[in-house]
């Protein structure tokens, strides 16, 4: 694809008109440094147009964000300009095209690098041993911790994880090794349905059920994990039914014609062999409702203190934790709660990034080898 | 390894009903129906403790509605009016950024790039929240100012402009980077799913890489887009801390996106008045709960018929 052994001595031909077929094959083309020259030299105009500005007064300080974005606008439509004037119209668009979607990429970036230098760099203020250590009774002001926050999300999650996986998983199993009628279809189409629940309806319903139950008041956390669970089986369903298609269809026959009756073939042929997916779907379904706050928020409600008991009254979660602590957060102690819902929500994040990973190395390292 | 192979007649066809099978398959039938009945639970507690307020007296409901479809319109509104927003922003993003790891980038470092987009799906909503107030809020806010002095004429960015830069343009693409991730996972597997012959046979012809991925790629692709969009709506319709966080809410419709009252969402709406709320109002925060869950079985269903009416290549 990349012929640029003969651009740099052929002259360009659009001048000129050397040659009659503008053929594309054989039409000039630029130099490979010519893309990033003409951004250097791009961002150094608008800088010395920003720098100008600001000499003569009309605006206040240098604008670095001004200089790259319209330095970049710049670039891509000087690129374009001369692309179509040495190479035609084709590559013109050709060009254009690419530099947008780099520069698409980079502003999809940009949110993910100031997010990520924000948390941490405000969240490293109180991520200290009291942290994870204590919880927030009886503290007015500095200090305190998160410890009732860590210990509720992880009982939440687990009971929502030890409702969801079987569930997810053995109707994956359903869809995939016998549905065929009705019951499948409208099981696929539901699922895709229960994707698109909204956190905190999935709270709403929570809440309506046990409060017919239990009265208008009830808070706890087994209900967080309810909630959570319908967030949940839908994900697992929808990973572990891809992951369990993947299994060649020539494993299952072959198992078949041994004579291996067909939940035998399930347990010890289709599972075994997609196993790594299976535990990477989870891991990242968990990664996914661990953060969750909405429903939480609705159904857990909020506390400061110790609670290890699922079923007994309010309990705090991580992401609740933040959302109070930084809302909450006022009088002469405010930066102290700030600060701690910062450092919580560089937990949390740590948190799901170690689950992801976690999953992904599964994947990675025990996956069986398909071809492509 | 097989114990139950024993000799069956060739003369009898009738599959061997095992005991093993029977309780195998009813667990796993047993699984899908009760994901069934969860979601007919849903549907069905959220009518229960949503009728007192279908149908309340004038007076009973908050922010002095007569009754409760003029009370959940401003709500729907917002909630619509920045999903929308936020798919404006992230719907060419996303193309463009599955386009660029999975045709563009160096093979080397796409996988990684990718690995990078996905981490953002996983950061939670809350700390999104937090972000779009400390960082993003205060960053966009000039920019907000600039355009109501210049383009005020324009409706959208009437004046005058909100102080703290916490408006819906602000929470919309909060939304946007949000939903992002999970547009661009959708978009770069079927982007990766495109025959690899098509996309030869295009650039043997002597296309370009734009016109390769015109021709083969984006046709091929087209129903996994859509369904990466319907997805996307799904989650902004239905994201709520970020908007309870960012925006400061009022109950009323406009679309202007730069000014300091925006209209509240729903699900922010259920997040911020839920704790607090007593009697009729919980059933009326349920009720819009479920318009909620209403619009985006809608957006759902609409968006499934249009990637089965179509089938391309990439619907398997």
């Amino acid at each position: 694809m990349t012929t640029q052994a003969t651009t740099a001595t052929a002259p360009p031909p659009a001048p000129g008109r050397a040659r009659p077929t503008a053929n594309s094959l054989t039409a000039g083309r630029l130099p490979r440094a010519v893309p990033w020259l003409l951004l250097c030299g791009c961002w150094i105009a608008t800088g010395v147009v920003y720098g100008i500005l600001d000499a003569s007064g009309a605006t206040k300080g240098f604008d670095p964000v001004g200089t790259i974005f319209f330095g970049t606008v710049l670039f891509v439509v000087a690129l374009a300009l001369i692309s179509r004037i040495v190479e035609g119209g084709r590559r013109a668009v050709d060009r254009l095209v690419t530099s947008l979607v780099l520069t698409a990429f980079i502003i999809a970036l940009l949110p993910l690098v100031s997010l990520v230098w924000t948390v941490i760099a405000r969240g490293l203020a109180r991520f200290d041993v009291p942290f994870f250590s204590e919880s927030m009774r009886n503290i007015i002001g500095d200090g305190g911790g998160a410890l009732h926050a860590i210990v509720g999300t992880l009982l939440i999650t687990l009971t929502a994880a030890v409702i969801s996986v079987p569930i997810g998983l053995l109707a994956s199993v359903y869809l995939v090794e016998y549905g065929r009628g009705a019951l499948a279809r409208a099981i696929t189409f539901f699922v895709d349905v229960m994707t698109g629940i909204p956190s905190i309806v999935a709270g709403l319903f929570t809440y309506a059920l046990f409060a017919l139950v239990f009265g208008p008041a009830v808070r706890n956390g087994f209900m967080g994990a309810i909630a959570l669970s319908v967030l949940m089986i839908p994900v697992v369903v929808r990973s572990s039914e891809e992951i369990l298609r993947l299994v060649p269809n020539e494993l299952r026959e072959a198992s078949y014609a041994l004579g291996v009756p067909k939940w035998c073939t399930i347990l010890k042929i289709v599972l075994p062999t997609s196993i790594a997916g299976l535990v990477t779907g989870v891991m990242l379904a968990i990664a996914r409702v661990i953060g969750e706050t909405a429903p939480l928020l609705i159904v857990t409600g909020f506390t400061f203190s110790m609670n290890y008991d699922i079923t007994g009254g309010r309990m705090m979660t991580l992401p609740v934790f933040v959302y109070t602590q930084y809302t909450q957060a006022a009088g002469v102690s405010a930066q102290a709660s700030v600060d701690r819902a910062w450092t919580a929500a560089l937990v949390l994040i740590l948190i799901v990034m170690a689950l992801n990973l976690l999953g992904r190395l599964i994947a990675k390292i025990f996956a069986p080898k398909y071809g492509r | 390894m097989s114990a139950t192979s024993t000799a069956i007649p060739a003369a009898k066809p009738k599959p061997k009903v095992r005991i093993g099978d029977r309780v195998f398959t009813s667990t796993t039938i047993t699984a899908g129906a009760v994901i069934l009945a969860v979601l007919a639970a849903v549907a069905l507690f959220l009518v229960v403790q949503s009728l007192p307020a279908l149908f309340a007296k004038p007076g009973e409901l908050p922010n002095n509605a007569d009754n409760f479809w003029q009370y959940v319109w401003p709500l729907v509104f917002g909630t619509v009016w920045s999903a929308f927003l936020a798919l404006l922003i992230a719907t060419p993003l996303s193309v463009g950024i599955a386009l660029f790891i999975s045709h563009y980038a160096p093979r080397r470092i796409a996988q990684l790039l990718g690995y990078v987009i996905d981490l953002l799906a996983a950061i939670p909503s809350v700390v999104y929240g937090l972000w779009g107030i400390a960082t993003l809020s205060v960053f966009v806010q000039p920019f907000f100012a600039w355009l109501t002095d210049n383009l005020g004429w324009f409706p959208l960015f009437a004046p005058p402009v909100s102080g703290t830069g916490r408006t819906v343009l602000t929470a919309s693409m909060v939304l946007a980077v949000m939903v992002i991730p999970i547009m661009t996972a959708i978009c770069r597997e079927v982007f990766l799913q495109t025959p690899r012959l098509n996309e030869e046979a295009a650039l043997a012809l002597g296309a370009t890489r734009w016109e390769m991925v015109r021709l083969s790629v984006l046709p091929f692709a087209r129903s996994g887009i859509i369904s990466a969009i319907m997805l996307g709506l799904g989650r902004a319709l239905g994201e709520t801390l970020a908007i309870a966080m960012v925006l400061s809410p009022a109950f009323i419709v406009k679309f202007a996106v730069l000014q300091a009252q925006s209209p509240n969402t729903i699900a922010a709406n259920i997040a911020l008045q839920f704790p607090e709320a007593t009697g009729v109002s919980v059933n009326a925060l349920v009720a819009s709960g479920l318009v909620l869950f209403a619009v985006t079985l809608v957006v759902n269903m609409i968006a499934r018929a249009v990637i089965n009416r179509k089938p391309s290549g990439a619907s398997s």
